[in-house]
């Protein structure tokens, strides 16, 4: 899993560093979760994106969107060379998901606290048609900001939607400065303990300890999950981690290729 | 309820779909009763989803539904539908091409009693800059019918605005429909009305009687689907009337009277008035009461009319 994950990172470093300019410090932030609901939990078909039985993933936070392409890249739901078209007119792969440009992509999403709706829709749909499949959703820490998370957050629980499984990408930093700082969002933990969710707190960096949560996540009959990801933004480029203005900036290929050199070396 | 109330005639419709496919799902965001789609729930329970006081999840769910293979419909107050959820409805449905039918209750002066902050006179306008929805009006029990049928197996998002009440009856039962095709309902010479949805269809064919009576040869053509505009009608009976009247329970801004100017202007320009609310917010009142207050009367279509025919 770290392997995988490494080449993701590098894949997504590159990608942006290739068009010069991008949301690198939340994609770096959710690699690893992705990573590991793609090469361990989610049964998806590269050959058969669409495939009626399904697990499906809503990224939320869809400006995270290289992150996610550079997976479904190396799953081979498209070619890896379409990783240099990002962002370039008539791409495949926009800034934010997108379900009819994307092979792979479940929801379209861009705006943000629209895709834990979605989600719930999406669960709703399976429970008509008798599936257990599971959706999963990642949502932005600075993306809690917005009515709509909570509006989701009351419908899932009332709903009780236990093969919903959601991820907060809590790298701590928002567009304008620190979350505590812009508009604080915490207890995190007691609000969604408080709106009816199965709620752990992990380090969004660790296998070991992701991996534990999504499986007793897995077990819950009744609630749907939260696990809030302690994570770093700009995880693994030393020119944009823990950066505050890591959400949206310009990288140099050169330097692009010199964080991906230091991964190698295990720097 | 009266079962000739639109809201009964609604409901009736959904519950026709959902009984042939299972794929019909129906949203409600805590005014099921004001929609009449209680029925629905006692028959389709598992299939109704009453998501709270929270319009935006409720579009935002829907367009999930959508996405996991179903056919949503979701009902709110227009006012809600378009102002508060339009973000949800945008980006999550239409912008994702995805097949939400959302169903804005109350337009206009419909809303009566709950006044200004209820009454859409913007819904058409807000809605028809959104790239490729349908939207429309029907404006009696039949074509209701008839077109929410048809928006249920359009690929793609439609927004329809309900009169809930009871209406005037406009069409026999057999009457066919197509989105996109306006009606012809009354056929003549002089002037084109162009009216669309119970309140404004039904002023507009009385302001014929008054018109008629005095010699004065009037087409009335019901506008029921405002995006696609028919643009065939409105060209044929430009060149057969020379003028239009356009009517509806909306500002005359961005709505039905907006989008026959637009046509006329690029196709072949002539001489139109437009009878609808003249950038004002709305107010509480009984129907007949704001029908008045804002212009929205067979007598004004009649005037505005005549005002019409001298300049041609």
């Amino acid at each position: 899993m770290e392997v995988k994950a490494k080449e993701i990172r590098k894949l997504t470093i590159d990608a942006i560093g290739y068009l010069g300019v991008g949301h690198i410090g939340g994609a770096l932030s959710v690699i690893e979760v992705l990573t590991l609901l793609y090469y361990r939990h989610m049964d998806v078909s590269p050959e058969d994106p669409k495939k009626k039985e399904r697990d499906k993933l809503v990224l939320s936070k869809g400006h995270a969107g290289p992150a996610l392409y550079s997976v479904l890249a190396d799953k081979g739901f498209f070619p890896q060379e379409w990783l240099h078209t990002l962002n370039k007119g008539g791409t495949r792969l926009p800034s934010h998901c997108d379900m009819n440009r994307t092979p792979g992509i479940d929801m379209t999403t861009g705006s943000l606290g629209q895709g834990i709706s979605a989600a719930i829709g999406l669960v709703l749909a399976n429970r008509l048609d008798k599936t257990e499949k599971k959706v999963y959703l990642i949502i932005g820490d600075g993306e809690s900001n917005e009515g709509q998370i909570w509006e989701g957050a009351m419908a899932a629980a009332h709903y009780k939607l236990n093969n919903l499984i959601a991820f907060t990408d809590h790298n701590k930093m928002q567009i304008d400065g620190y979350v505590h700082e812009i508009m604080n969002i915490e207890d995190l933990d007691a609000k969604w303990n408080a709106f009816g969710w199965f709620v752990q707190r992990v380090n969004g960096h660790s296998f070991e300890d992701m991996d534990m949560a999504v499986e007793r996540a897995k077990k819950e009959i009744y609630r749907p999950s939260m696990i809030i990801l302690d994570t770093i933004k700009g995880k693994g480029a030393f020119f944009a981690e823990r950066q505050l203005d890591n959400h949206n900036m310009n990288v140099n290929y050169e330097t692009a290729q010199e964080a991906c050199r230091l991964l190698d070396r295990g720097n | 309820m009266n079962q000739l109330e639109m809201r009964a005639v609604y409901a009736q419709t959904l519950i026709e779909l959902a009984e042939k496919d299972e794929r019909i799902v129906l949203l409600e965001a805590d005014l099921m009763k004001a929609s009449g789609t209680t029925v629905f729930k006692n028959l389709f329970p598992e299939r109704t989803f009453n998501m709270g006081v929270a319009e935006a999840n409720m579009v935002g769910v829907a367009a999930g539904l959508s996405a996991g293979g179903k056919i949503p419909f979701a009902d709110t107050f227009g006012c809600f539908a378009s102002r508060r959820a339009y973000d949800q409805f945008f980006i999550s449905a239409n912008y994702a091409r995805l097949n939400v039918k959302l169903t804005g209750t109350d337009p206009g002066v419909a809303s009566e009693y709950n006044g200004g902050t209820h009454m859409p006179f913007e819904d058409l306008g807000i809605m028809r800059n959104i790239p490729g929805l349908v939207v429309f009006e029907p404006c009696d029990p039949v074509s209701l019918k008839k077109l929410v049928q048809q928006s249920a197996y359009h690929t793609g998002c439609t927004y329809m605005r309900l009169h809930r009440k009871s209406v005037t009856i406009v069409y026999p039962e057999d009457e066919e429909f197509e989105l996109g095709k306006g009606k012809v309902l009354k056929d003549g010479t002089d002037v084109t009305l162009i009216a669309c949805g119970a309140v404004m269809v039904a002023e507009a064919l009385k302001a014929w009687e008054i018109l008629n009576s005095e010699g004065i040869s009037v087409a009335v053509i019901d506008m029921h689907t405002i995006k696609p505009i028919d643009t065939g009608l409105i060209m044929q009976y430009a060149e057969k009337t020379g003028g239009f009247v356009t009517c509806e329970n909306h500002q005359t801004i961005n709505g039905l009277g907006s989008a026959v100017a637009e046509t006329l202007a690029e196709n072949c320009p002539t001489w139109l008035k437009r009878v609808g609310v003249n950038d004002e917010f709305g107010e509480v009142g009984t129907l007949d009461y704001l029908k008045e207050r804002f212009g929205l009367t067979a007598q004004n279509i009649a005037a505005q009319t005549k005002e019409l025919l001298k300049k041609k």
